[in-house]
């Protein structure tokens, strides 16, 4: 059995869109930081939003009348992946499709909205519209709806790293004749309160740019948007490997929890690696093991010019990598240190040479995954 | 490990060990007998103000019962969520019966994870108090954090993955570890499912009318609604012959697993039953029996209106009036996140001890559905083959099939 990448959708906050995100990306460019406000009037956070703009694509649907951001985007962002594999809404046979959605904050917005009505004036002002949207797959439902998907359809919670185990349960389900594609979403919202609960967590910086591989990490700064991937039997570029994902107890281990899942898939022969440093942490233990482990491979990470998207981390990730093998090119890595203890990626480094990329993303809350993926056919 | 391993088909999948705790009591005795005595373990709600809900009550568990957790984990429990010691408490019943089992994945449900934390947050920054446990906070709040807290805890390391399909996801979990094993990419897997009582989530049900002010009545006619609850569930699952060969213990199979997505809305079923027949036929085709087969359902049965209806005429669709079936929730309340797993632990205790566990609270058959309902007191008999059905908001519906070890 193998599995490809047939389609891709892209909603970030450099815009939406496989090709345009990329461009963008290529040419060194940067998301624009905006103030994200409180309400309460409290100091305002620097994050990255989705600009109105790259929903314009956005299928109307009853479903999405009163939905929040994170299933807008979601909702983009899968339907974009279907139309990217030339495949049309009510053509396709939803029957033979499934959904996986990965998710860490989910619907922050309005959990927040519904749970400040209660504190502020009580039970009886609780919404009923608002709460189900706060459940974690409701943007799943809403996506399930739109694309009429009957069977599997799960919604995976964990850290930034979430993405590959959810394209890694994708594969478990492609194992099963009777589906012919499984899309894979991730999406994440941002507010004031997110930003406010990482700060608090000593893991934000207060102003851009993200300087991912520090020496002294500074903090990341969040972000929001979706990305999806349409898995199925035929597509140019190959799932090689994934993996189902470890989990560190100690930030001191993280480096050999990663190390050790590089091992599993199998990560050696990867000429580039999709990192997921962030200025946080989790960059001197993906260097140490990347050192270790894959010590010529040229090193990106996306971090600086999207921002940390959290949940949507690991598929904005796994669609760079796509696109470094669909295109031969490699995005330069941006705000890193002038002597870095590996290859950064970049003009100097030239393009990537082999066939085979690996995506690593470490969570900041104790999960790793990883991805392999190649433009190889498979051994028969 | 696995990776990228062949797939092979029609392995079979034995549960070697299981744990819970529930409002039904901590470990499988205690769970035992409050179903042999049909215990009604719904109690007015203590941990969080609840006058000016429509609902009152839930099915909650004391913290003395997690006492054990505390002191086995000492000054780290302090800054661990209740669901955290709930898994640990539950993990810890299950690895007891089985010492030897260590899983290749770790596949769990929940909802909401350690969202009474994320409350704590909020309500410390409107008021303004003091913010010096944020961090700790933060750090306990998302979903995932309990099943890490319990791997932790009892030494298990590698590779776990949280499904958060409402209150199907247990179920789901159990099943995806099902297929996982049967498909030949693992040979055993921990799995289970966690929620704790938190104040956002039982305010949320009784903003939507879906909790009751009553009695919790599955299938009655003036059914009014379900009652929260809580607790964790875990069960060991392993390959038969690799489970046989190194002698552990096999409480039962896991045999079939179906899931259906029902696009209707986003809160309420289809009111035709499509979504639960079509999991229950899935689990069905996925155990290669015929309805006949099943000597009893463990439903979803949460009491409200419309799941009942939709629930109850896809079991009568498929299995006519001669499957006895009870919704356990009125004994305990609905676990969400944990249900699935606390049920198909139940099915298990049916299984092994030849009870069929009551169906609390029912006064008058609902004439829209011919169901045998195990009214208000526990039968025994013969039960060979359950069926447990899990659905949840967003459309999620599951059904597993488990069975008696059979000597093939």
């Amino acid at each position: 059995m193998s599995v490809h990448i047939a389609g891709m959708g892209w909603v970030t906050p450099l815009g939406a869109g496989v090709p345009e995100v990329w461009d963008a990306l290529r040419r060194g460019e940067e998301a624009v930081p905006e103030a994200i406000a409180d309400a309460g009037g409290r100091p305002p956070y620097q994050g990255f939003r989705v600009p109105a703009s790259a929903l314009q694509e956005l299928p109307a649907h009853p479903r999405l009348r009163r939905a929040s951001a994170i299933s807008r985007f979601a909702a983009a962002a899968g339907t974009a992946a279907l139309r990217d594999a030339r495949l049309q809404l009510g053509e396709i046979d939803a029957t033979r499709l499934a959904l996986i959605f990965a998710i860490s904050n989910g619907g922050v917005i309005y959990t927040k909205r519904f749970y400040h009505d209660v504190v502020t004036a009580g039970a009886g002002a609780a919404s009923p519209l608002l709460f189900p949207e706060t459940v974690f797959n409701a943007p799943a439902s809403h996506l399930a709806a739109i694309l009429g998907v009957t069977g599997p359809s799960y919604t995976l919670v964990g850290d930034g790293s979430v993405g590959l185990s959810a394209v890694n349960m994708a594969e478990d389900l492609m194992r099963d004749q009777a589906l012919d594609y499984c899309l894979v979403v991730g999406a994440e919202e941002t507010d004031w309160l997110l930003c406010d609960a990482y700060a608090k967590w000593r893991l934000l910086r207060s102003n851009t740019p993200i300087e991912p591989f520090a020496q002294s990490p500074r903090g990341m700064i969040l972000s929001e948007g979706a990305g999806a991937l349409l898995l199925a039997r035929q597509g140019d570029v190959r799932i090689k490997a994934t993996h189902p994902g470890g989990f560190y107890n100690d930030r001191r281990h993280l480096a050999d929890v990663a190390e050790a899942i590089l091992r599993d898939i199998h990560a050696s022969s990867a000429s580039l690696i999709v990192a997921s440093a962030n200025g946080t942490f989790i960059d001197a233990a993906e260097s140490a093991a990347l050192q270790r482990f894959v010590p010529k491979a040229q090193v990106y990470t996306a971090a600086p010019a999207l921002g940390e998207g959290v949940g949507v981390g690991g598929l904005w990730q796994a669609i760079v990598a796509v696109q470094t093998l669909r295109t031969k090119t490699v995005p330069p890595l941006l705000h890193a240190p002038l002597h870095p203890p590996f290859t950064p990626s970049g003009p100097c480094a030239g393009p990537p040479t082999g066939d085979e990329t690996v995506v690593l993303s470490c969570g900041l809350n104790q999960q790793v995954s990883a991805l392999s993926l190649t433009t190889q056919p498979p051994h028969r | 490990m696995i990776f990228n391993a062949p797939t092979v088909t029609n392995r079979r999948v034995a549960i070697t060990a299981a744990g819970l705790v529930s409002p039904l009591g901590a470990g499988l005795p205690q769970t035992l007998d409050s179903l042999r005595a049909g215990r009604d373990c719904v109690t007015p709600v203590r941990r969080f103000p609840v006058d000016r809900c429509r609902c009152q009550t839930a099915g909650q568990i004391d913290d003395d019962t997690l006492r054990a957790v505390s002191q086995m984990m000492g000054r780290r429990s302090q800054r661990l969520h209740r669901a955290s010691h709930m898994v640990i408490a539950a993990l810890r019943e299950a690895l007891e019966q089985d010492p030897g089992f260590r899983p290749q994945i770790t596949i769990f449900g929940t909802t909401s994870g350690g969202m009474s934390f994320g409350e704590q947050y909020y309500r410390s920054l409107q008021a303004k108090t003091t913010l010096r446990k944020t961090p700790e906070w933060i750090a306990n709040y998302p979903p995932q954090k309990p099943v890490l807290d319990g791997l932790e805890a009892l030494g298990i390391s590698g590779p776990c993955q949280v499904i958060a399909n409402a209150c199907a996801s247990g179920t789901n979990a159990i099943g995806h570890a099902f297929e996982g094993i049967r498909s030949g990419r693992y040979d055993r897997a921990l799995t289970g499912g966690y929620d704790a009582l938190s104040e956002l989530v039982f305010i949320g049900f009784d903003s939507l009318q879906a909790s009751t002010p009553d009695k919790c009545r599955p299938f009655d006619a003036q059914r009014s609604g379900m009652v929260l609850g809580e607790g964790a569930a875990v069960l060991t699952l392993e390959e038969m012959n690799s489970a046989r060969q190194r002698g552990a213990p096999i409480l039962g199979e896991i045999v079939g697993y179906g899931i259906s997505t029902d696009n209707h809305h986003l809160t309420q079923p289809d009111p035709s039953g499509i979504g639960p027949r079509r999991a229950m036929e899935e689990a069905l085709k996925s155990a290669d029996l015929a309805p006949s087969a099943i000597d009893y359902i463990n439903a979803h049965g949460t009491a409200t209106l419309f799941n009942d209806a939709a629930e109850g005429s896809a079991i009568a669709e498929l299995f006519g009036d001669r499957v006895p079936v009870s919704s356990t929730k009125a004994m305990m309340g609905h676990s969400l996140g944990a249900a699935g797993a606390i049920e198909a632990i139940i099915c298990l205790l049916a299984m092994r001890h030849h009870l069929l566990p009551a169906n609390l609270n029912f006064r008058r058959p609902d004439k829209a559905m011919a169901l045998d309902i195990v009214a208000n007191a526990p039968r025994s008999g013969s039960v060979r083959t359950t069926l447990s059905n899990s659905f949840g908001f967003g459309g999620t519906n599951a059904s597993i099939v488990l069975q008696r070890e059979s000597p093939r």
